[in-house]
């Protein structure tokens, strides 16, 4: 009944904007293209929707499944982050939405093509590489990044053949931020607790042989700058059979400064401290050794050499000292970067991103004067930071400057443009998209998972029926 | 589909049956009480008006632009339901799940004692809370009982702005 009402209530509003639109007549509609269906680009496209009653928006995926980092980046064992597809399902279901999986700019499709079929594009196609160490025998087999590893866990198409090494007793971990810790995580939690979550068949098979036994965390700086957050350590520090060590002599002198520190680091720190205190009252087969105050200075065979590093500003400065750490496995885990995938896009290729002010795209890196029409959110834009209401809350404010600059007529919109046309395209459409969600979950019922993750593209668009 | 119904409005029931004795914090449906205090019903409870004028909460948002709403709430609805109610823009991304903070708010110190302490889990992510103050809190722990009548809840300000490049922005 309550939902009944809520539908009522839609339905009412969209034939009020449908019949705005008939009124409005003369007006051409505003065609709006967002490339990549991550959560930036659900998040700009529900604030247009929502704003703009004369607007139609094409979202494009690369891949023929939606969602971006919800599905094959958040941790399998965090379904309560997932809960967000609810939220973006009802935005793709919106009557003025079009969803097109298997589209891939650059490739199918170019940069230039969308402009001249849309009045405004926006780039949302997020961070698909990662930062190296630019070390010798980096791209030796046992060193591989935390961002493939994730992937492979998730099922992203391609990275299902990355095989990682879980043969050895050590795993060191380069980098502390919340994906490291989610690696840590994966590689440390007793089986069980996976077997009912999405987690790909043939990771549980690979992690079921696993006989690593002790993850090193290793940070560049200090307690005071690690870069977890006090939920993903507390987890940690919850997990069955796994000891966490701390070292005593990285926290010499830490207590002294709580009090000066901000109340999110003030208690993370607490945490650390209340855990170093009970450390050896408690003992598992298994242990978490976060280690700060080093930096990756060589690969060797088996083993890793770190310099020992001192503060200077909040900087992490490299002393003659060295420590070598086992290290029959390396993940690097120090920050994502995006591709360039159109040759038309100014890209800054050092850092890793699109030349934007607020979103809005510069015509080159140093005139600072926007390209009118041609927009970018989430980590294209900004760089691979923060959680889902970082990505959210700058998604919703890129959106709205488009809103405005078609209101102001910073481009222009008299004329009508025709978006994508589809027509004998191999793409995936919505119901496509909900055709593989539904085989999907009835995979995973067998098995008690919430979802069988389709990993291979061709069986994606066989079960799509494309 | 149908048992979905028929589950739904059963716990809409309780529900009813709950706030008339005033809502008791400790009512968890089995399969989330492992995950959070706060039931996870998905909205249809606060779409219901108040059976009686004893039921009714009185509160006011005030979104990022210092837009004023006052709604009328009743006991026993959760603030970030009840403002998806009445058009408000606060996100619940997770559905109250406590697994983000996309309805955080400022609660108008005079109320923050009467609301129930948050629980670690709350106080973890609001540690994550873009522009947190002492008065933060998330929108989908908070149920409301008569205590709460004359509530104001602040939305947080969107977002910094990001300057990503270092240029001033210009007019066009």
């Amino acid at each position: 009944m309550g939902m009944g009402l809520l539908n009522i209530w839609r339905r009412g509003l969209y034939t009020s904007s449908a019949r705005l639109q008939m009124i409005q007549g003369a007006k051409p509609t505003k065609r709006i293209c967002i490339v990549g269906a991550g959560p930036a680009g659900f998040y700009a496209a529900q604030l247009i929707l929502k704003q703009l009653d004369d607007s139609v928006v094409d979202v494009l995926e690369k891949l023929p499944v939606p969602f971006g980092l919800v599905r094959f980046g958040v941790a399998p064992d965090h379904p309560e982050v997932k809960n967000v597809i609810n939220t973006f399902t009802k935005t793709a279901e919106h009557p003025r939405l079009r969803y097109f999986g298997n589209l891939s700019l650059g490739s199918d499709v170019s940069l230039q093509e969308l402009r001249d079929r849309y009045h405004a594009v926006l780039l949302t196609y997020g961070a698909d590489q990662d930062r190296q160490l630019e070390l010798e025998n980096e791209q030796q087999g046992n060193v591989i990044s935390a961002r493939k590893f994730v992937a492979w866990y998730n099922g992203l198409p391609g990275a299902e053949n990355l095989a990682p090494d879980l043969s050895g007793r050590d795993v060191t971990i380069v980098g502390q931020g919340n994906v490291a810790v989610d690696v840590a995580r994966m590689l440390l939690s007793p089986l069980d607790a996976l077997k009912t979550t999405d987690t790909t068949e043939y990771a549980l098979e690979a992690l079921s042989r696993s006989q690593v036994e002790r993850v090193h965390l290793v940070g560049r700086r200090g307690p005071l700058q690690a870069a977890f957050t006090i939920k993903e350590l507390r987890e940690m520090l919850k997990l069955p059979n796994v000891d966490t060590r701390w070292r005593t002599d990285d926290f010499s002198g830490i207590d002294l400064q709580l009090d000066k520190l901000q109340r999110p680091r003030k208690r993370l720190t607490e945490l650390m401290l209340k855990s170093l205190k009970e450390q050896g009252r408690s003992s598992g087969t298994k242990q978490f050794l976060p280690i700060f105050l080093r930096a990756p200075k060589a690969i060797g065979p088996g083993e890793m050499e770190f310099s020992v590093t001192e503060l200077q500003q909040e900087a992490a400065v490299a002393t003659s000292s060295t420590e070598r750490l086992p290290s029959h496995l390396i993940l690097r885990s120090i920050g994502y970067k995006s591709s360039c995938v159109d040759g038309a896009i100014n890209f800054d290729t050092r850092r890793g991103r699109v030349h934007n002010i607020d979103g809005r795209v510069l015509k080159d890196d140093a005139s600072g004067i926007v390209d009118p029409g041609l927009y970018v959110a989430g980590w294209l834009g900004t760089g691979p930071t923060g959680v889902i209401v970082t990505t959210m809350n700058g998604a919703f404010s890129v959106a709205k400057n488009i809103c405005d600059d078609i209101a102001a007529n910073v481009f222009d919109t008299s004329s009508a443009k025709p978006g994508y046309d589809a027509d004998g395209k191999p793409v995936v459409t919505w119901d496509g998209w909900r055709r593989i969600n539904d085989f999907e979950i009835e995979a995973g019922k067998a098995k008690g998972k919430p979802r069988e993750k389709i990993v291979s593209i061709n069986d994606m668009l066989r079960v799509a029926g494309v | 589909m149908f048992c979905l119904l028929l589950r739904r409005s059963a716990v809409r029931n309780t529900c009813k049956l709950i706030s008339k004795q005033i809502a008791k914090p400790a009512f968890y449906t089995p399969s989330n009480a492992l995950h959070t205090t706060i039931p996870r019903r998905h909205g249809e409870f606060e779409w219901q008006d108040p059976k009686s004028p004893e039921e009714i909460v009185n509160i006011t948002y005030v979104d990022k632009d210092g837009k004023r709403t006052q709604v009328q709430g009743k006991v026993g609805d959760n603030v970030l339901y009840l403002a998806h109610r009445h058009g408000i823009e606060m996100e619940g991304a997770c559905e109250a799940s406590l697994a983000c903070t996309t309805c955080h708010v400022y609660v108008q110190h005079d109320f923050l004692e009467k609301l129930k302490d948050a629980e670690e889990k709350e106080d973890d992510l609001l540690d994550m809370a873009p522009f947190l103050r002492e008065n933060s809190r998330l929108g989908c722990q908070i149920l409301l009982d008569k205590s709460m009548d004359g509530m104001e809840l602040v939305l947080p300000k969107a977002t910094r702005n990001f300057y990503v490049d270092g240029h001033k922005p210009k007019p066009h």
